[in-house]
């Protein structure tokens, strides 16, 4: 049906230009009070160093990658959600977040991280403990099941190494994992995860329409003639690769993954062909604003970014909740 | 022989549901399987559809073993609509039917003009292109039934199969689909059904097969099938045989003995 091809291309091309927009106002914003013309002015690198180092390497890295940080937790906590078939199911269903934030205590607790850098620790820390549990659970249940018990685990495990840590200054940095924070953004972590995020969404976007036939269930995707395991397998991958990414680079944050999907589903409905794409801008969105926020409002302070998606999505997403038919 | 049964037992874990069970559908024909609770009707379909394989015996699709097929070109033969089909999101009614093309689709899944024409054919015969745009939890039960069945019109199969598809709907449905299900065999497909009302069974199928404790009790046309004497064995209750006074078909009447 050309229409409505053409009205999904309206909707992504607006979309796009509110994701643009969101990330060049968010670089207007900041605890450095800049004026609009100085702002302007150095991002076409005119003007002072010392403007220019601001927008160029602090706040322009810090809204791009928050963008694809959104992006990467919101397509794969649909993902989740849909193959699950649950609400509840989040990017770190399987146990990733804990993962990643043991194996990056661990590194900094052990002093490992001339070895280890700590993306690397954490990616792999939260790609393994998924993969752990698609080992250990058989069934749909029990893969949810095997997810939250690891990731009660590594969080104990996280726990006993910052017991072990107190008092040191290697505190702080484990719990910078634990309530994610966008304040090490750079242009290296931004060219490690742009690239992921877009091919990941577009692979999962292809398998999009196979994803609304799995919420059939087992036995009404196999008259489908589709291979529900391998399907699942295929999904979930790519979900928890998006994720430990993101992880990698930011430390958990919470809650965009679970209620970004939920509010694109409440606009758009269910079907993943959309969902998917809409839900990748929207997480991203989301983040820059709220990332904007917990740097603006007790600034010079910052409030972990954690903080504020919880604080304002979950009140949004439930006022959504109640207009809902 | 468009389906056939070859001493097929099956069930779940080590109980076999089925003992021995022989059976052929041919394109063309609209097969009942009629049988008390838990004689194994909706494990005889699971059986033919694949979904469940023989402890013992062999399934043949087209003169080949199911088990041989590729399950995406078994979609492509074979539909089936299961007892209680959901969906575990509110899609609306005509991306579910756009469902039933996977078979033919290969990722991104476009669909084609001819998926697309496909996907409208089977929204009309199933009388739902009023309600295509509406979600489905909008609809009422017999409605969702039709969607299903849709989703599995929308494979183009050679074989339908269906696992009481009346039990949701209403006087009026019940016969129009029925009706369809006939016209469907008409065109050449081959339809198998599981059926509890033994009237709406004899009124709309060519032969009968009468399960009982997972074995075959009878088989063949409904006046071979619907007598006292096999009635009985299989529900346990006296049955009246008569003749419907229009259809000259066997019309029957239960009471417990």
């Amino acid at each position: 049906m050309p229409v409505k091809s053409n009205r999904d291309l309206g909707l992504f091309l607006v979309l796009l230009l509110l994701s643009a927009g969101s990330v060049l106002l968010a670089v207007f914003l900041g605890a450095a009070d800049l004026t609009f013309s100085q702002v302007v002015a150095g991002l076409l690198r005119r003007g002072g160093a010392r403007i220019q180092l601001i927008l160029w390497e602090l706040r322009l890295p810090r809204a791009i990658l928050g963008f694809f940080v959104g992006a990467a937790l919101s397509v794969s906590g649909a993902v989740m959600q849909g193959v699950f078939r649950n609400p509840l199911a989040s990017p770190y269903l399987l146990g990733v977040a804990g993962g990643a934030t043991a194996a990056a205590a661990a590194v900094v607790v052990f002093g490992l991280r001339s070895i280890f850098p700590l993306p690397l620790a954490a990616f792999f820390g939260g790609i393994l403990t998924a993969f752990l549990a698609w080992r250990l659970g058989r069934t749909e249940l029990g893969l949810i099941l095997a997810g939250i018990a690891l990731g009660a685990v590594f969080s104990a495990l996280t726990s006993f190494l910052l017991f072990v840590a107190a008092g040191q200054r290697r505190l702080e940095e484990i719990l910078f994992w634990t309530m994610g924070s966008l304040s090490r953004a750079d242009w290296a972590g931004i060219r490690l995860l742009a690239p992921a995020v877009v091919a990941g969404t577009i692979f999962l976007w292809a398998l999009a329409r196979r994803l609304d036939a799995l919420s059939l269930g087992e036995e009404g995707a196999r008259y489908l003639g589709l291979d529900p395991r391998a399907l699942r397998r295929a999904l979930l991958a790519t979900a928890v690769f998006l994720t430990s990414s993101a992880v990698s680079l930011t430390g958990t944050i919470g809650f965009v993954g679970l209620v970004v999907p939920h509010m694109v589903r409440l606009v758009l409905g269910p079907s993943h062909r959309r969902l998917l794409p809409a839900s990748a801008f929207a997480g991203g969105v989301f983040l820059v604003w709220a990332d904007a926020f917990a740097r603006t409002i007790l600034a010079p302070a910052e409030l972990p970014v954690g903080v504020v998606t919880a604080l304002v999505g979950v009140p949004f997403f439930l006022f959504l909740l109640r207009r809902a038919p | 022989m468009k389906v056939r049964l070859v001493n097929v037992s099956a069930g779940y874990g080590r109980t076999n549901v089925l003992e021995g069970v022989e059976l052929e559908l041919s394109a063309g024909e609209v097969l009942g399987i009629i049988g008390p609770n838990g004689a194994g009707k909706t494990t005889l379909l699971r059986a033919m559809a694949g979904a469940l394989r023989p402890s013992c015996g062999v399934v043949y699709l087209d003169g080949q073993k199911l088990g041989r097929f590729k399950p995406r070109d078994l979609a492509r033969l074979l539909g089936v609509v299961p007892q209680v089909p959901s969906s575990g999101f509110d899609f609306r009614v005509r991306e579910l039917v756009e469902l039933g093309r996977l078979p033919h689709l290969r990722p991104p899944d476009r669909l084609s003009p001819q998926d697309q024409a496909a996907v409208a054919r089977a929204l009309r015969l199933a009388d739902l292109e009023h309600l295509a745009s509406r979600p489905i939890s909008s609809l009422s039960g017999g409605e969702r039934q039709r969607v299903f069945l849709a989703m599995a019109l929308a494979q183009e199969p050679e074989v339908l199969l269906l696992d009481e598809p009346t039990a949701h709907l209403d006087v009026r449905y019940r016969l129009e689909f029925l009706t369809l299900v006939r016209r469907l065999a008409r065109e050449g497909m081959a339809v198998a059904m599981a059926i509890h009302d033994l009237n709406l069974a004899c009124c709309f199928s060519d032969r009968l097969l009468l399960l009982s404790q997972g074995r075959v009790l009878a088989q063949g046309r409904p006046e071979e099938v619907l007598v006292p004497e096999l009635l009985r064995q299989a529900f346990g209750l006296e049955a009246l045989v008569l003749t419907h006074p229009i259809s000259g078909r066997p019309w029957v009447e239960f009471r417990l003995p």
